[in-house]
């Protein structure tokens, strides 16, 4: 049963179906493999004997009509899950056990899945790295001592290393297509109000976005149509008809628009990287798509806007950490002892960084000048898509400004590492959903993204442009699995 | 009820050379009738064990989410229609951030730059006159848990079954100028929103508080003096007493040549004192910014529209229409109006009294005995023992003549015990009034036969004998005669 | 734009997370060189910019007003740090 892991999700749920393998089968695989990877550090939680229970009681009364019978899966620590520990990555949440789930994590429960364990990921999304956790930094399948990208790096290292078929990461600024990038997967955010945030740690509400993680972009069709949903739990979500982006994928993109906004070409970008754009250039018009190029004026703007907005919302709501209700608590001789102690020690520095700076543009004298501005910016940003989106169906830009980096090669310098995000913050900025696939390797071997970015609620037709690419990218992650022992 | 007593003049504070004017702007905080809380399914009433009226949003648990109560909505909009103020179509709600043990969230969500309603006006009645208040504001937030601070002696309890309970805060306008302007004020903003059925207006259970915020300045200066909040008092006698410490405390301040400091006070109603609360200060920059939880509130014209045209009659109406229609003196049509459970029972009592009605006879019974009853029993008009029903039966049979006034008086006593019908009671006891003239002229040839002497005198001109004769004509029908043709006979056989 | 000692100490009681001189310090040189990067923005004229707080492309829905939750006491006090079994208990509080 070796290969089962190597399968995509698409042909699991074949198998299953066709009772050639048995969710058990599958679930013991996928276990097996997860605990020879105690070196990539993708688990922070695992859920493997209850999840085995529930693979052998799949088995028995089987329902095949599920999007995913049977199917195990890990997801990211940031979305609550009923009875399992949820800590989002922080000593602040170390122990605490919700008593409720997520809406996305129950959509896919609602279609048959197996919780396998719960994905390290950035203290509260809050990274680029992997390497803010509290439960110790990530590696990536790739190679040792490189980062897997953040924050959902727990997610993109257990779908590249084969952990689990498929997985759930959230994106604010680019954390489930960076990592998606660095690990050689596809990974998607969806459009703003797409997935329910109920039930998911916040970060920046008004970016916060659940989105599918996998090997291929039929699997992310699957399991975009699964976790998507109305929620009248969640104000943000939205009430729009959405697709079975499964069924309808295809690859025939004959005719699309495909944009090219210069000012991607971003001031010291490594050739290589150009070069790889490029190429992607290619790979759309070999498809029959159409490029165009576009304007889209304030990106380079875009990342100082969301280093205003993002910090802003994160300082209010992370205020509920305060060791009152559940968490970690500090002693403290009386109650704002107690709230200063707690918050020092249970939140990391890069946490407390974050905090400090939402805390400080939203602070009296400051407001205007930094939030309020950076609203109105970001109000610039989304008017260049939409004006965009009157000429082009989609835009293709790289995902990075680079591969993976070394574990560490960041950590000193905050701003280089926001940086890393400078292709995918707009995105979350105008509300959009886009997708990483990846597209081919760097001198030194790593992988490389492509982003699609699509018009809001246009889910399908970056998956249908990605479906088409993959097909002539043929790309193939090489994974050697060098942190099995 | 409006006490209307002595004639009241302004309200200023004398010292050796100067006469200072008291400013007043109150935040009244409503608590909005509604079976769930604002942004959360929890129930709202009082008095329930410690946490047990708490959800996962109302704690504030990750991943929880805020989605707003339409009827909490509703009520907001038919507050700001009953105090005459402008809707606000769109309207946006802000995180107001600050820590504290009863604030799960850590902030708590209000509406800062663009509230539900906007200005408006009420209109008090006072001694001298009518006075208008006007109203900056209402818009609507969560309150906050309750902390305990004793229980324990190293330890505070938190109680968050408050927590998340939608208030309507109505911002006055700094056009108040007295203590008793304040008294007028609250209870006016209770009459409205007790008509309008958006607040049960219940200061003890904490349904209706204010922050104070007071000023002084010499009389006839333009300038406003800085001003001291006064947090959270939960009673219109606390308000005046705080007010009138609060106000005599910073003119002493300006006699003695200092500066008030603007800042939050507490009144302490054990020492009848304000005092600073300085563990507020540091927290004084809420960082308020637009909610990224909920989009802003838009409602349609039809949504308001059909609020507006489901507005009850407010005191305001109410009050002119018993002027007009049933001639009452303002006087007492205020004291009608003032509290709708008081309107509702005369006008029942109005309903049933029929065509043939005596409306000042029913307001004084109301006034007078009713009241009298319901004070020394201290119970509201709403428990009242004499149904509306039963009292306008007693007003009739007064007015049509079947019982005199005294022997109502009688009955009513009678009628506490249970709301009996007083028509009953005066068949089973006999009390009904002797109106026959030919038995009352039988009664008072014996009168006027056994006193002869008397009524000799009377002829003669010694008209106080008059009385003599009623009385004891009266006496002989045992208090059931008709007193008219006792009047009327004696008058034609002396 | 400078961010000093001072104003990190106010942020940092603002958000009530205590911070030491040695971090204020690492603090204040993180947040210098990230508001440099974020002063960028007052390159743009944004006078007669709308803002944009959120990218929902809907209204805001209203729920009816019925009571859903029932008492769950036991789980909402369950994860509290320190035990009972009616409140949440916290130190002192010192007005
Ligand atoms: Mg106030
Ligand atoms: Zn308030």
């Amino acid at each position: 049963m070796s290969d089962i892991t190597k399968q995509s999700l698409t042909e699991l749920v074949e198998n299953i179906k066709n009772k050639k393998i048995s969710s058990t089968d599958v679930t013991k695989g996928f276990i097996e493999r997860s605990e020879k990877s105690g070196e990539l550090n993708a688990y922070i939680t695992d859920d493997f004997s209850s999840a085995l229970d529930k693979a052998k009681k799949f088995d028995q009364k089987p329902n095949f009509n599920l999007k995913l019978p049977g199917i195990p899966m890990a997801v990211k620590d940031l979305f609550c899950t009923k009875n399992v520990k949820t800590t989002a990555g922080s000593k602040i949440l170390n122990n605490f056990v919700p008593t409720y789930e997520s809406t996305v994590t129950k959509n896919i429960w609602n279609e048959g899945a197996i919780l396998l364990g719960k994905l390290n990921c950035d203290e509260f999304a809050m990274g680029s790295s992997n390497e803010t956790s509290f439960f110790g930094n990530v590696q990536n399948p790739i190679d040792k001592n490189l980062v897997p990208g953040g924050s959902s790096g727990g997610s993109a290292s257990a779908v590249a290393g084969q952990l689990t078929p498929i997985t759930i990461g959230t994106d604010t600024g680019g954390s489930i297509r960076q990592p998606a990038s660095f690990t050689g997967t596809v990974g998607l955010k969806p459009t703003y109000g797409s997935c329910s945030r109920y039930g998911i740690v916040a970060f920046a509400s008004s970016l916060d976005q659940a989105g599918p993680m996998a090997q291929n972009v039929k699997d992310c069709a699957l399991l975009q149509e699964v976790i998507s949903s109305y929620d009248p739990k969640d104000s943000t979500s939205i009430d729009f008809k959405r697709n079975e982006y499964s069924k309808e994928l295809s690859n025939n993109i004959k005719g699309k628009k495909i944009g090219i906004p210069k000012e991607y070409r971003v001031d010291g970008m490594p050739k290589e990287i150009d070069d790889f754009w490029q190429k992607g250039i290619q790979y759309v018009k070999d498809c029959g798509a159409e490029t165009i190029d576009i304007s889209l004026p304030h990106t380079s703007y875009a990342l100082p806007t969301y280093y205003i907005v993002a910090p802003a919302e994160a300082s209010s709501n992370l205020a509920r950490y305060d060791g009152v209700k559940y968490g970690f608590r500090a002693r403290g001789e009386n109650l704002i002892d107690m709230y200063e102690k707690t918050r020092s020690e249970g939140f990391g520095a890069e946490v407390q960084r974050r905090i400090m700076i939402g805390t400080y543009v939203l602070s009296s004298g400051y407001y205007d000048a930094y939030y309020l501005k950076a609203q109105k910016v970001r109000k610039l940003i989304k008017n260049d898509f939409d004006e965009a989106y009157k000429k082009v169906d989609a835009i293709l830009t790289p995902s990075t400004p680079s591969s993976a980096f070394k574990i560490g090669e960041k950590t000193n310098d905050p701003v280089s590492m926001y940086l890393n995000d400078i292709f995918t913050v707009p995105v979350n900025l105008a509300g959009l959903p886009a997708i990483s696939i990846p597209a081919g390797h760097d001198s030194k071997g790593y992988p490389l993204g492509l982003q699609i970015i699509g018009k809001a609620f246009d889910e399908q037709n970056i998956l249908n442009i990605a479906f088409a690419m993959e097909e002539k990218i043929s790309f193939k992650n090489q994974i050697n699995d060098w942190w099995i022992k | 009820m409006d006490k209307v007593s002595k004639k009241n003049s302004e309200y200023l504070i004398n010292r050796k050379d100067n006469q200072y004017e008291v400013v007043i702007g109150l935040e009244v905080h409503a608590q909005v009738l509604s079976e769930s809380k604002l942004f959360s399914t929890s129930a709202t009433k009082f008095g329930a064990e410690p946490n047990t009226q708490v959800s996962l949003v109302d704690a504030a648990f990750p991943g929880m989410l805020p989605v707003i109560n339409e009827f909490c909505v509703k009520q907001a909009i038919k507050t700001g229609i009953g105090l005459n103020a402008k809707i606000n179509k769109r309207s946006v709600f802000d995180r107001k951030n600050y820590f504290y043990a009863d604030l799960p969230q850590g902030y708590q969500i209000s509406q800062f730059k663009d509230p539900i309603v906007g200005e408006g006006k009420v209109i008090l009645d006072m001694p001298d006159g009518q006075k208008e208040i006007g109203i900056e504001r209402l818009h609507l937030e969560q309150d906050a848990g309750k902390s305990i601070h004793d229980l324990d002696p190293q330890n505070t309890f938190v109680d968050l079954n408050r927590s998340g309970v939608a208030l309507m805060e109505i911002v006055s306008k700094p056009d108040l100028r007295s203590p008793d302007e304040v008294s007028a004020y609250i209870k006016k903003l209770r009459s409205i929103m007790r008509y309008l059925g958006t607040c049960d207006g219940n200061m003890q259970e904490g349904s209706l508080r204010a922050d104070v915020n007071v000023s002084v300045r010499t009389k006839g200066s333009k300038e406003f003096g800085t001003r001291c909040e006064i947090k959270n008092v939960n009673s219109i006698k606390f308000m005046q007493m705080a007010i009138e410490y609060e106000a005599n405390r910073q003119v002493d301040l300006i006699e003695e040549g200092k500066s008030i400091d603007q800042e939050t006070r507490l009144f302490d109603t054990k020492k009848n004192e304000t005092r600073s609360m300085r563990s507020k200060e540091d927290a004084h920059d809420y960082r308020y910014f637009p909610d990224p939880d909920l989009l802003p509130l838009e409602v349609s014209d039809e949504f308001v529209n059909e609020l507006k045209n489901n507005i009850p009659e407010l005191p305001d109406d109410k009050k002119k229409r018993f002027i007009d229609e049933f001639k009452l003196s303002p006087y007492e049509a205020n004291i009608l109006v003032s509290d709708i459970d008081t309107a509702k029972y005369f006008e029942e009592v109005v309903a049933k009294m029929g065509k043939n009605k005596d409306m000042k006879l029913a307001v004084n019974w109301i006034t007078g005995e009713l009241f009298a009853v319901l004070n020394n029993k201290n119970l509201e008009i709403s428990q009242s023992p004499v149904s509306a029903k039963n009292l306008a039966i007693l007003v009739n049979l007064i007015k049509n003549g079947t019982i005199s006034g005294k022997i109502a008086k009688t009955i009513f006593e009678l009628m506490l015990d249970g709301d009996k019908d007083p028509q009953k009671i005066v068949e089973e006891k006999g009390l009904k009034q002797q109106s026959d003239p030919k038995a009352i002229e039988i009664l008072i040839d014996k009168i006027i036969n056994d006193n002869r002497e008397k009524a000799i005198e009377y002829k003669q001109g010694k008209e106080k004998l008059f009385g003599f004769f009623v009385g004891q004509a009266m006496k002989a029908s045992g208090g059931k005669a008709n007193p008219q043709l006792i009047n009327e006979i004696l008058k034609k056989k002396l | 734009m400078s961010i000093d000692l001072k104003t990190i100490k106010h942020i940092s009681k603002l958000s009530r997370i205590s911070v030491d001189e040695q971090r204020a310090k690492k603090l204040a040189g993180d947040l210098n060189s990230i508001f440099d990067f974020i002063e960028k923005l007052n390159e743009l004229k944004t006078d007669n910019v709308e803002p944009l707080t959120s990218v929902a492309e809907t209204t805001l829905k209203l729920r009816s007003d019925e009571v859903k939750s029932e008492n769950i006491r036991e789980q909402i006090i369950k994860n509290s740090p320190q035990d009972n079994k009616d409140y949440f208990v916290v130190p002192k509080v010192i007005e």
